[in-house]
């Protein structure tokens, strides 16, 4: 199998504003559009964590989508394990899956009964859907009462956990977690990261990992990329990073002091003044 | 069994189990929205069994002699072919909107599943689910009036439906890509679609009574057949050669509109997916 989990080369989306559009082809003037990733490369080697850091609106859930082939670029291509992802979409679909920051269900039906949906959809029996399903989401802190319960019922916490059994209960190579701590209590995100590191030790899975938290990145990540309006525009080591930086007051500098020195701004203004892509 | 074989039969248990995984799903969700079944369920056999009452009350109504029993069973025919048709209909077309609405869509989309295998899970429960409520009503029903089905030919009547079926799972598929395409209207489109095509397709009167320039547009709902069919089947007793005109029309709608559908549907995929609009939510 080929060594490279995951290569995206050069890949830009654009988005066209679809009001701005009409108005604009009343006066004959061209679509206004939105790039929300521009000439995206990144590459990352089999059984490797990479990081993408980035604030809101900066382009991390756009790429994952286009990875997941939920969105197609307008230029560049993407492989998974040596696989394009538009010309054998199929074959892509099986090697991955994805934990989104959104943990979207059946709000109605209960953990147990949306995990049977979602892995059968990948062939995965129902006996071993029951077994293992019930088996991830108790390591993962949930109460067993809960596996039969509607979702509804559950916290933004819970839920979360339920999607990360969803996420990893197919054996994807590559994982896509985006966001997947985000709202979740001290304990809580410990116990996901726990199992993350275990996962991949386990199982030598390729995961791409989106989050806020430079803690959480430095913590699980080989390596890092920042993400800025749709552009990478550092990555390396957390080591590396760090290095680049001035230290601050004789501290040691750390990643969110990385961002700070290239962005020039911390990650919490930049979110004040960006809306979700 | 040869390599090919093992690999094709492989392939048919693995596209098996994903189609469950919709009709288990849709079953789990039934159970789960069971308060909401239950208000469709009486509304639907109130609302049949208001239709089939004006059959029983005609002869007041007119002041003339009536076959009010051929007329109950003329309008029962109807009420219940097109709650049948209805929810095969609508099962497939909202299929997008529900995913939509509840969220889900973008996992759906991302599974390693053809969209073919995605239509047939869905089917196979809008056809499952579609003829145990039509029974449920008509159970209701039969408690209320002295149905006779005497001269009826059950299997000819079986036949048209299950080939009326078809035909609207092609139309539910065609019309299944109006809410992919437009997230915020296309579920009200496709009732749109569903309105007209109750108003053309003689469910309570024969197709004659329409306009002219209606006639017209009727000739082309696969409903006009299966209904025309079902009454033949069930008030007149017609042999299965006898119910052929009314059979092939449907069969062809139904053989046209799939695969044309399903073509089309890929389109529209290939096309949100580069619009972005897949995840909007309406």
């Amino acid at each position: 199998m080929n060594n490279t989990g995951l290569n995206v080369t050069n890949v830009t989306k654009t988005f066209v504003d679809r009001k701005a559009f009409n108005l604009n082809r009343l006066w004959g003037r061209p679509a206004k559009t939105v790039t929300a990733v521009e000439g995206v490369t990144l590459r990352i080697e089999r059984g490797g964590v990479v990081g993408l850091l980035g604030p809101n609106g900066s382009g991390k859930s756009t790429l994952v989508r286009l990875i997941s082939t939920l969105l197609i670029p307008n230029s560049g291509y993407i492989e998974v394990f040596g696989h394009d992802v538009q010309r054998e979409e199929l074959t892509v679909k099986t090697l991955i899956n994805r934990v989104s920051v959104e943990a979207s269900f059946f709000k109605k039906l209960s953990p147990i009964e949306n995990l049977l949906y979602a892995a059968r959809l990948y062939g995965v029996r129902g006996k071993e859907i029951k077994l293992r399903g019930k088996e991830i989401l108790m390591e993962l802190g949930l109460e067993e009462s809960r596996l039969y319960q509607p979702m509804e019922k559950m916290s933004r916490g819970m839920q979360q956990k339920v999607a990360i059994a969803r996420g990893f209960l197919t054996s994807p190579i590559l994982i896509l977690l985006d966001e997947p701590t985000t709202g979740l209590d001290p304990r809580s995100k410990r116990q996901v990261q726990a199992f993350i590191r275990e996962l991949r030790k386990e199982h030598d899975a390729t995961i791409l990992l989106t989050t806020h938290d430079m803690t959480e990145a430095d913590v699980l990540c080989d390596r890092v990329a920042i993400i800025e309006s749709g552009r990478i525009i550092a990555k390396g080591t957390a080591e590396e990073l760090k290095g680049t930086v001035v230290e601050p007051e004789g501290d040691k500098p750390t990643l969110e002091d990385v961002f700070i020195q290239l962005t020039g701004k911390t990650l919490q203004e930049k979110e004040m003044g960006k809306n979700e892509l | 069994m040869s390599y090919k074989g093992r690999a094709i039969l492989r392939d048919a248990i693995y596209e098996a189990r994903a189609s469950w995984a919709f009709v288990e799903r849709n079953i789990n969700l039934v159970k789960r929205y069971w308060g909401w079944e239950v208000v469709w369920l009486v509304y639907s056999i109130v609302n049949s069994l208001a239709v089939t009452f004006i059959g029983a009350g005609m002869e007041k109504i007119s002041g003339q002699a009536v076959d009010s029993d051929y007329l109950i069973l003329y309008l029962l025919v109807g009420t219940l072919v097109w709650s049948y048709l209805s929810v095969v209909f609508n099962s497939i077309s909202e299929m997008i909107s529900w995913e939509r609405w509840e969220g889900t869509i973008e996992y759906t989309f991302m599974a390693p599943v053809r969209r073919f295998t995605h239509m047939i899970g869905t089917t196979m429960f809008a056809v499952f689910y579609g003829i145990l409520r039509t029974l449920v009503i008509l159970g209701a029903i039969v408690l209320f009036f002295n149905i006779s089905l005497s001269n009826a030919n059950l299997a000819g009547a079986i036949v048209t439906l299950l080939v009326g079926s078809i035909s609207f799972i092609g139309f539910g598929v065609l019309a299944s890509i109006l809410p992919l395409l437009f997230p915020e209207r296309g579920s009200q489109m496709t009732h749109i679609v569903q309105a007209l095509l109750l108003l053309v397709s003689g469910v309570y009167y024969p197709v004659e009574t329409l306009p002219g320039w209606m006639q017209s547009v009727a000739v082309f709902s696969p409903a006009t057949y299966v209904l025309e069919g079902m009454r033949q089947a069930l008030l007149s007793g017609e042999s299965i050669p006898g119910l052929l005109p009314n059979l092939w029309p449907p069969l062809v709608i139904g053989v046209v509109c799939i695969p044309v559908g399903l073509i089309i549907f890929s389109r529209a995929e290939k096309y949100v997916k580069y619009s972005g609009r897949l995840k909007r939510s309406g």
